[in-house]
């Protein structure tokens, strides 16, 4: 792997790169008080890395995470997708990216209660407009494939804390995003289900996915193949680790 | 989305979240029911008032010449102590006027009052017995069902024969055709020639509790003095010429009366206009009185409905939170929305809409006042309480669906 050269404002990052972020920054303001959970976060990912994100508690990792996931918008500084700028990007056009691009994993899962494992994984696919039948198929399959196929009637509240886990990878993972973002995917789970989460995490990136994950355990980062690190919401360290 | 999906969508979380699509169609339900009921009642009297009521006592395109006006609401004594003194209507007054009337009429006399009618021991207490002549049947449209009015030479002869009405006749003649049989009235036998059909009910008093009999008959003596009758009736063939046929009886009367012209009139002719006037007045009232209080029912409504949207569109912030994380447009959230919205308004509404006509029939059934059901309120309904409802549903949303995908996700 070749260094990756330094990003000025005013470039455009080279074609293999995946996620560049250039000086980013995110205040929240609590009535007066600014709290400044990022200043200044410069990092490039190229395709198929497999990066964990590590750091203390309110360092700014989650933070991080929303704002390349589009959930979340900016302070100030650049965020360029797939060599597109974010930034720039309309309401529809983030929409689309959230819904093409990105697969988000979070801690809490997020799936929809009243709805079974089925209709959560179809969701992506609604709001890229498939057709009905189709998109049943690909959604069944992608339960599949994580090994719910005998689950897919079942709701949130009738499954283990490691299947509703793997619902949330089969919604992220059913519209083929170019990145994975996985905010603590094991911060809830026993380990076990960690384990076999992580086996899930790297048969993919074998498979070519490009997979950025937060976490606070030293061995579950070790299944990564870069560990960046943050404190005070700037990187502290940044380090590839033999697999 | 298509919108199809946007249905589905809809009908999915209705079905999930049963308690709160029913607290939210309720407010619906209750303006609409409200506007249907309430709206239905007025417009019931008004159609039975100008149809019926006005129709049943004076008839289309006719007056009733009188000593003074029959139907009459809240009078002043002294008016009415000066229409005691007036000269009656006599049977020469009715023949000149008859006479007289150069616009095509059909004319007829008409005296009342109330006594008892016999039958081999049985007897019928308070009916209104009628002196008239032959063509009060046409007049008044009374179809006989069964036998035949009676005739000009009867009517002319006096002949003592009587046409019975509906309830009348039941009464008397439970088991047996009564055609042909004699009643008694005060003493005197008359021969029953024919049955009216059944009329029902005026605000709650049977209109089948009469006999009819020749003017000139004895039953005379019943009900007016010698030669005297309460009212000639003239019906003409349209309204111009009923008030051509006005013009022509009142000239007629205050010359035979010698009136001056700076004297008022001594007599009365009565329409169903008049008749209609009081009616007017108070439904003029209840109209505008009616629909404020629906207004009121309906903002209510539509603020209960809005409240209930706002606390479950806050409850499900979240929810739009992730389906935006997973590439819902806000126009895709809000499509979501609002068709969940205007399903739930139209269930509303459609229960509105059968309750209040239940709610119309009912009242029918159980009171005398009559209710019908005005299309023109049904399509008020469905648009301001559906309206309500779907702007109460979608407004709330459509604050959520602004927000960063991030914030409505961290909402609990
Ligand atoms: N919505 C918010 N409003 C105000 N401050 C916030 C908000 N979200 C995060 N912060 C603050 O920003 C800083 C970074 O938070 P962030 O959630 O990114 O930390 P984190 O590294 O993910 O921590 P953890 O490991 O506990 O999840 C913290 O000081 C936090 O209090
Ligand atoms: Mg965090």
């Amino acid at each position: 792997m070749t260094a990756l050269q330094p990003f000025r404002t005013g470039d455009t990052p080279l074609p293999d790169i995946v996620i560049l972020t250039h000086k980013l920054t995110r205040d929240y303001d609590m009535g007066g008080e600014v709290v400044r959970a990022l200043r200044g976060v410069s990092l490039q990912i190229r395709k198929n890395e497999y990066v964990a994100v590590m750091g203390p508690s309110g360092s700014g990792k989650s933070t991080f995470m929303n704002l390349i996931g589009c959930l979340d918008t900016p302070t100030a500084g650049e965020y360029w997708l797939n060599g597109q700028k974010v930034s720039d990007l309309s309401d529809d056009e983030l929409a689309r990216i959230r819904n093409k691009e990105i697969g988000f994993v979070f801690q809490t899962f997020n799936l929809l209660p009243r709805a079974t494992a089925l209709h959560n994984v179809e969701l992506p696919l609604i709001y890229a407009g498939q057709p009905a039948r189709e998109r049943r198929e690909q959604a069944a399959r992608a339960l599949t494939s994580v090994g719910l196929g005998d689950r897919m009637d079942h709701r949130p509240n009738e499954l283990s804390g490691g299947q509703r886990q793997r619902v949330a990878i089969a919604r992220a993972l059913v519209n083929q995003p170019s990145i994975l973002l996985a905010d603590e995917p094991t911060g809830n789970l026993d380990s076990a289900t960690s384990a076999e989460l992580m086996q899930v995490f790297r048969d993919l990136h074998r498979g070519g996915q490009t997979i950025v994950m937060v976490t606070h355990e030293h061995d579950i980062a070790a299944h990564a193949a870069r560990v960046v690190t943050l404190r005070d919401g700037v990187i502290a360290t940044d380090q590839l680790q033999a697999a | 989305m298509p919108f199809f999906e946007a249905i589905r969508l809809a009908l999915q979380m209705i079905r999930a979240q049963k308690l709160k699509s029913v607290f939210s169609t309720i407010g619906v339900f209750i303006g609409v029911t409200f506007l249907i009921g309430a709206w239905s009642v007025v417009n019931g009297m008004n159609r039975y008032m100008t149809e019926k009521f006005a129709g049943t006592l004076v008839g289309v395109n006719t007056f009733h010449l009188r000593r003074s006006p029959n139907v009459n609401f809240d009078v002043q004594d002294s008016v009415w102590r000066s229409w005691r003194r007036r000269p009656r209507i006599k049977f020469a007054d009715a023949n000149a006027v008859t006479k007289s009337l150069t616009v095509p009429v059909v004319t007829a006399w008409y005296s009342e009052d109330r006594g008892s009618v016999e039958y081999s021991g049985k007897v019928a207490k308070d009916i209104t017995l009628e002196g008239t002549t032959e063509r009060y049947f046409d007049i008044m449209n009374l179809t006989i069902g069964d036998g035949r009015p009676f005739t000009p030479q009867e009517s002319k002869a006096g002949t003592t024969v009587v046409v019975l009405g509906y309830d009348l006749a039941h009464k008397l003649f439970p088991d047996v055709n009564p055609i042909g049989h004699n009643v008694r009235i005060h003493g005197i036998p008359y021969r029953v020639i024919g049955v009216v059909e059944r009329q029902g009910n005026l605000l709650g008093i049977s209109l089948d509790k009469f006999v009819v009999a020749p003017a000139l008959s004895p039953i005379q003596r019943e009900v007016n003095p010698p030669g005297v009758v309460d009212a000639l009736i003239v019906k003409a063939n349209s309204e111009p010429e009923m008030r051509e046929a006005m013009n022509q009886a009142e000239a007629v009367m205050r010359s035979r009366r010698h009136l001056r012209p700076r004297q008022d009139d001594n007599f009365a002719m009565e329409t169903s206009e008049g008749v209609l006037d009081f009616w007017n007045k108070l439904s003029r009232i209840l109209y505008a009185v009616g629909p404020g209080l629906v207004g009121i029912a309906l903002v209510v409504g539509g603020i209960v409905i809005m409240n209930i949207m706002l606390v479950a569109v806050a409850e499900r912030t979240r929810e739009i939170g992730i389906r935006k994380s997973l590439g819902a447009r806000r126009r895709d959230i809000l499509r979501q929305f609002l068709a969940e919205a205007t399903a739930l308004a139209t269930v509303g509404a459609t229960l509105g809409i059968l309750t209040g006509i239940g709610l119309s029939v009912l009242l029918q059934a159980v009171s005398p006042l009559p209710a019908s059901v005005s299309p023109f309120s049904i399509v008020l309904g469905v648009v301001v309480g559906g309206g309500v409802g779907v702007i109460a549903g979608v407004y709330p949303a459509s604050r959520a669906a602004r927000l960063d995908p991030i914030t409505a996700l961290r909402q609990e």
